[in-house]
């Protein structure tokens, strides 16, 4: 099943675009999984998800852990910490 | 009633109008005793910043806060509650967020105010990025522990 990725802040800036749909590969079962497989996927990655514990994810617009399963995911956002207010 | 309470939310570029605000909130009703606002600018930072870049998640922005609107008036016993964030570039001295809370008296208006922005700080999906004065690129703002902290003190035990 192809699932939509989006990218906010210096996630979208290190990994040079702000979405892409990606076909996830057999065993990437939870939020950790997902971050652990995009990392490996080249040079950009590698350095938007350096630190993966710092990275928040929100899975169909909701904030989820990392521990998160993600199966069934339409759309899964990476991003930094927020500063807003 | 409360649970009768639907929070106002916006996501927009365009600047707001607190006493426009306020005054859609209270028309026409003789039972709110208390109206609170809290408006967040943006700062200049003795003159080093130029404007703050405001990126947002569009849908969730919206998503999140009214969760967190849904979440102050269980908590609360609210007559009405008005969340306005901007997004885009915003110079200093301009508006960024506003929070108005009205009730029947005063602790439950002020108390709300307070916890929808420690809430909105570390919850909603925005992110500030700074434009220095000097023209360089200031980077992203980092998120601050003490925000964290701020919203973990609304935690009820057991959370």
């Amino acid at each position: 099943m192809s699932t939509k990725l989006i990218y906010f802040a210096w996630v979208r800036e290190r990994i040079g675009k702000p979405e892409e749909q990606v076909d996830l590969p057999a065993g990437i079962e939870t939020v950790a999984d997902l971050l652990r497989w995009l990392k490996s996927r080249g040079e950009e990655y590698e350095n938007a998800l350096q630190y993966p514990d710092v990275i928040r994810v929100a899975i169909n617009q909701e904030h989820v852990g990392h521990r998160e399963k993600i199966a069934g995911a339409r759309e899964i956002a990476l991003f930094p910490p927020m500063t807003g207010g | 009633m409360a649970s009768a309470v639907v929070p106002a939310i916006r996501v927009q570029r365009e600047d707001f109008d607190i006493a426009a605000e306020i005054a859609v909130l209270t028309k026409g009703r003789a039972d709110i005793g208390a109206v609170v606002t809290f408006s967040g600018l943006c700062r200049d930072e003795e003159g080093a910043l130029a404007a703050l870049e405001l990126e947002h998640y569009p849908g969730m922005a919206e998503a999140e806060i009214g969760r967190i609107a849904a979440e102050a008036v269980e908590r609360w016993p609210l007559q009405g509650i008005s969340v306005i964030h901007r997004h885009g570039k915003i110079a200093p001295g301009d508006n960024i967020v506003l929070v108005v809370a009205a009730s029947a008296h005063r602790q439950a208006a002020f108390e709300a105010a307070n916890f929808l922005m420690d809430y909105l700080k570390s919850r909603a999906p925005f992110w500030k990025k700074e434009h220095r004065a000097d023209g360089s690129e200031g980077g992203w703002v980092g998120a601050k522990d003490a925000d964290d902290e701020a919203a973990d003190r609304w935690k009820k035990s057991g959370e």
